[in-house]
């Protein structure tokens, strides 16, 4: 840090802009990091509500789902979920594939399929929430 | 220029060692995230088969509940506990803690016991509610 010591008025570019040769700040990690910690008790939850559930019959699942307090934190588990497995996957497809343009298509790819991925599980707990008892 | 780069010999790498645990448990965090994106893929099926209907929730349901599907479970759940527990161990890591070599060695168990005994808890709860 002495280096800058003559010319701290002056912080270079990639200083002020938290880049490092990543090429991009800190928010990969935070994103990944309050993700995980969010995902912590949120899946502990499913999974205790998936004991809960098994054998349901599609009376009983949808009625479950219907419960908005249900509906809500899967929708929450579900979109943190989501970033979170976009951020990783991108971690190694960033380690594992050096050609360029590959990456990239590979990297945009990604982004679309798991966004989409997320429409579609969004869509199906309204879809179930809001009809169920109907 | 590039000829000479080409020629130069490569350094041994990953296959001549014998991977320490910490390392291991590592590439495993990679692997079990892989295992767990296909587990997104499970999820979203599970979702939309149930939103489109009765019998499409019956038909999956019926998947999951055969023996190949428990045993995607099983290894789902272990996998995920893994994934979880070793990433709280990431965590420590991230707040600058555990990082001497004799932590992260004996952390390596706790993540091991934890990750098992997890499984083991849910998979017990699991057979206790099948039976009672």
């Amino acid at each position: 840090m002495s280096g800058h010591k003559n010319n701290e008025f002056v912080a270079p570019l990639k200083i002020a802009k938290g880049h490092g040769s990543a090429h991009e700040g800190a928010e990969h990690w935070l994103q990944q990091k309050i993700t995980a910690l969010a995902q912590i008790p949120l899946v502990l939850w499913l999974i205790y509500s998936i004991i809960g559930l098994q054998g349901a019959s599609y009376a009983e699942f949808t009625a479950w789902m219907g419960q908005p307090v249900n509906a809500i934190l899967m929708i929450i588990l579900i979109s943190s979920v989501m970033l979170h497995a976009k951020l990783g996957a991108q971690v190694v497809v960033e380690d594992y594939i050096s050609t360029e343009w590959f990456k990239m298509a590979k990297l945009i790819g990604m982004k679309i399929f798991f966004f989409g991925l997320a429409v579609a599980c969004i869509f199906s707990v309204l879809k179930i929430a809001f009809t169920a008892g109907i | 220029m590039s000829e000479a780069k080409i020629q130069r010999p490569l350094s041994p790498h990953l296959q001549v060692y014998k991977l320490p645990l910490t390392a291991l448990m590592s590439i495993s965090h990679r692997v079990t995230g892989m295992g767990l994106i296909m587990g997104t893929f499970l999820v979203t099926a599970f979702l939309v088969a149930a939103a489109s209907g009765e019998a499409q929730y019956d038909y999956v349901m019926g998947l999951a509940t055969s023996l190949p599907g428990k045993i995607v479970l099983f290894l789902w759940s272990a996998g995920l506990y893994f994934h979880m527990c070793n990433g709280v161990r990431h965590m420590f890591w991230d707040i600058g803690k555990n990082f001497k070599k004799a932590d992260a060695n004996r952390s390596n168990y706790y993540v091991l016991i934890g990750a098992f005994t997890l499984t083991v808890l849910t998979w017990v709860t699991v057979c206790g509610r099948l039976a009672g």
